[in-house]
């Protein structure tokens, strides 16, 4: 009886560990497969067409031209010109919502009747469709019944006419900065503040006993401590910045010329919009996407870090 | 606190290190105006960047003449010509046709006289209408299977040591790191061949790939709240795995479940890439829709703003009602409050 006992016991437990793991194969699987059909597969099959020319509205089969797509990509003057704008408009943004979303969070830190409401409301922008804001913003920024003018303080356009935004080759690209760190400020401030709620009282009261001045507490305290969430907040912006589509598409359309051209734009328009040139398209998406993936290494490693110490 | 017992410390100096901190006493004068000034600067600082909301909220109820009034009009007589021109495909009247229409007026519905005072009849309905409807259908349904895979998927990320997991995970988050264009040009060709471009399943199909990487993330940090003791201890009770899933984990997670269908239907909401190269007629949702929205001779800013201002209302509702799980929203579940 008690042998007997003992097998029974072990069988049922051999059982449910045999049925939690087929479980767990059931639970993932699908997950699974539908990351295999849509990005494996795709992700191997563009990389055989960057090495072929091909395109996809024709009927001729691709056809093997080893690295030539690449090679002609990396000796074209205006790739080299949209990777340009692309690193002056990340930079430009990023940089700035840096700064702005972490003065933000200081200026929100403390909590205050109606803080949350009015941290909430500061959050809005960065959940709107961008390219319906961009588009939005064209009206914002036109130069004559335009309201952004109008606040810099020209308020008759008609004699007086304030700059053009989305017409000047040299303001453009200031001017989807500009949108994209209206949209994305928030962002930054909503990681800094979790950054700054996270600071142990008990540094800053140490800090006053050292009697600190507010400024060695700032350098010494605050900024250190957030630095890992805003690193984290600087990256995940440089990776979107790189694949700014949606927002510059809204305002300019890469234009006017190609001030805004930014590579994912220029990317669309060589795969799609009337050019068709498939397998070239594919090289750049390529080298894209190394570029994003360096990035998003760092920013991976960095969301552990910051993971395993909070 | 630890400076007020602090007995070596004179009571100047004690002041004069409040003033420095934030933290160890609010009642100081000086510390008030700081924070007055503060707190003002904070909400003028939230009208500013809500600016651009209002305004579109104001040109949607303007007539096309003072959406484009020079300089702009903060002041006008709000109409509803922006929201029916939204819906409706119209025809331009020329004065004689309009002297005639306007002679038998009281046969005429509201939105048609809304529509008579631009001087446009209504021909039918636009067709911003079914592109709303096929973004509804698409975000809906897309939704609905990326958070049911997702479940599932993060339940067994969370619960078992599956081979490889991290991996896995990264490869997961890898597909939202990836600009569209680069995704979209495969995927092009092989919706090409197989028939699904510009079809709603297409896109519906897509989007649930790409949700899946969010669901899964944001789930797995959900259901790693829930202490496994409650499930082991309905297992104990005679519950099987899958009992225990649906009956403890399931209920215990729902309001992560809930945050997380919400974030995933935003992001189908708002999608606009794909939607833009992989659709063209029949499955075309709004956002490629509503920078083509173009009047009859000329911008008719009303319309738009009225397009995208019902388009945007429900993600502000909804911003408002996930508040405290903005931050896990947008980081993938990473960082946690």
């Amino acid at each position: 009886m008690f042998p007997d006992n003992q097998t029974s016991q072990r069988t049922g437990y051999q059982q449910r560990q045999l049925s939690d793991r087929s479980i767990q194969w059931l639970f993932i699987t699908p997950t699974l497969i539908l990351l295999a059909l849509f990005n494996i597969f795709p992700l191997f099959y563009s990389l055989y067409l960057s090495f072929t020319d091909f395109s996809a509205i024709g009927t001729a089969a691709p056809v093997w031209v080893g690295f030539k797509n690449f090679s002609t990509l990396l000796n074209d003057p205006q790739i080299w010109k949209y990777f340009a704008t692309t690193g002056r408009f990340a930079f430009l943004s990023v940089g700035l919502q840096t700064v702005l979303g972490f003065a933000l969070a200081m200026l929100l830190r403390e909590k205050f009747r109606g803080s949350g409401l009015i941290t909430t409301l500061i959050l809005i922008p960065m959940m709107l469709s961008p390219v319906v804001v961009g588009f939005f913003w064209k009206s914002i920024f036109n130069p004559s019944s335009g309201i952004f003018n109008y606040a810099l303080g020209y308020f008759h356009p008609a004699s007086a006419p304030g700059p053009s935004w989305l017409d000047s080759s040299s303001r453009a690209l200031w001017a989807v900065v500009i949108v994209d760190v209206w949209m994305w400020t928030p962002f930054v401030m909503l990681l800094c503040l979790s950054g700054l709620n996270a600071i142990p009282d008990y540094l800053y009261e140490a800090a006053a006993i050292d009697r600190a001045s507010a400024w060695f507490q700032f350098w010494r305290i605050t900024l250190p401590q957030v630095l890992p969430l805003l690193m984290i907040a600087v990256l995940f912006r440089t990776i979107e910045a790189f694949k700014s589509f949606d927002l510059v598409m809204g305002m300019t359309g890469g234009g006017p010329g190609d001030s805004t051209e930014l590579v994912a734009v220029n990317l669309f328009r060589i795969a799609f919009e009337g050019q068709w040139r498939t397998s070239y398209a594919s090289a750049l998406a390529y080298i894209v996407l190394v570029i994003i993936m360096a990035i998003s290494n760092v920013y991976i490693r960095n969301l552990n870090k910051v993971r395993g110490e909070g | 606190m630890a400076v007020v017992t602090n007995p070596q410390v004179d009571k100047g100096s004690i002041e004069k290190g409040v003033n420095y901190s934030t933290r160890v006493d609010k009642v100081g004068g000086r510390v008030q105006t700081v924070r007055t000034i503060r707190i003002t600067a904070a909400v003028m600082l939230a009208f500013l960047l809500l600016i651009p909301v209002f305004w579109m909220g104001a040109t949607a109820f303007k007539v096309r003449a003072d959406a484009i009034a020079t300089p702009p009009k903060i002041v006008f007589k709000p109409t509803l010509e922006g929201l029916i021109f939204l819906f409706t495909d119209r025809s331009v009247l020329n004065q004689a046709r309009s002297k005639r229409l306007k002679a038998r007026i009281n046969e005429l519905n509201w939105y048609e006289r809304i529509a008579l005072e631009g001087g446009q009849q209504i021909t039918g309905p636009s067709e911003y209408v079914t592109r709303l409807r096929n973004s509804v259908i698409i975000a809906g349904s897309s939704t609905i299977l990326a958070v049911a895979l997702g479940l599932l998927a993060a339940y067994a990320f969370s619960r078992f040591k599956v081979k490889g997991e991290s991996d896995l995970l990264f490869f997961i988050l890898s597909t939202r790191m990836l600009p569209p264009v680069v995704v979209t040009i495969p995927i092009f060709i092989m919706y090409t061949k197989f028939g699904l471009h510009d079809t709603h399943i297409g896109l519906i199909l897509l989007y649930t790939v790409f949700n899946l990487s969010l669901t899964v993330w944001l789930l797995k940090g959900f259901m790693d709240e829930i202490p496994r003791e409650y499930e082991d201890a309905a297992m104990v009770d005679g519950y099987t795995r899958m009992q225990a899933f649906r009956k403890v984990v399931l209920p215990q997670a729902i309001t992560g479940i809930a945050a997380t269908t919400v974030f995933s239907l935003i992001f189908a909401w708002n999608e606009y890439a794909f939607a833009l190269m992989l659709t063209s007629e029949k499955a075309r949702t709004a956002p490629p829709t509503i920078p083509t929205i173009m009047g009859r001779g000329g911008m008719e800013w009303g319309t738009i703003a009225a397009g995208s201002l019902g388009f945007l209302i429900p993600v502000v509702i909804v911003t408002f009602a996930l508040r405290q799980y903005l931050l896990r929203g947008v980081t993938f579940g990473a960082i946690r409050q």
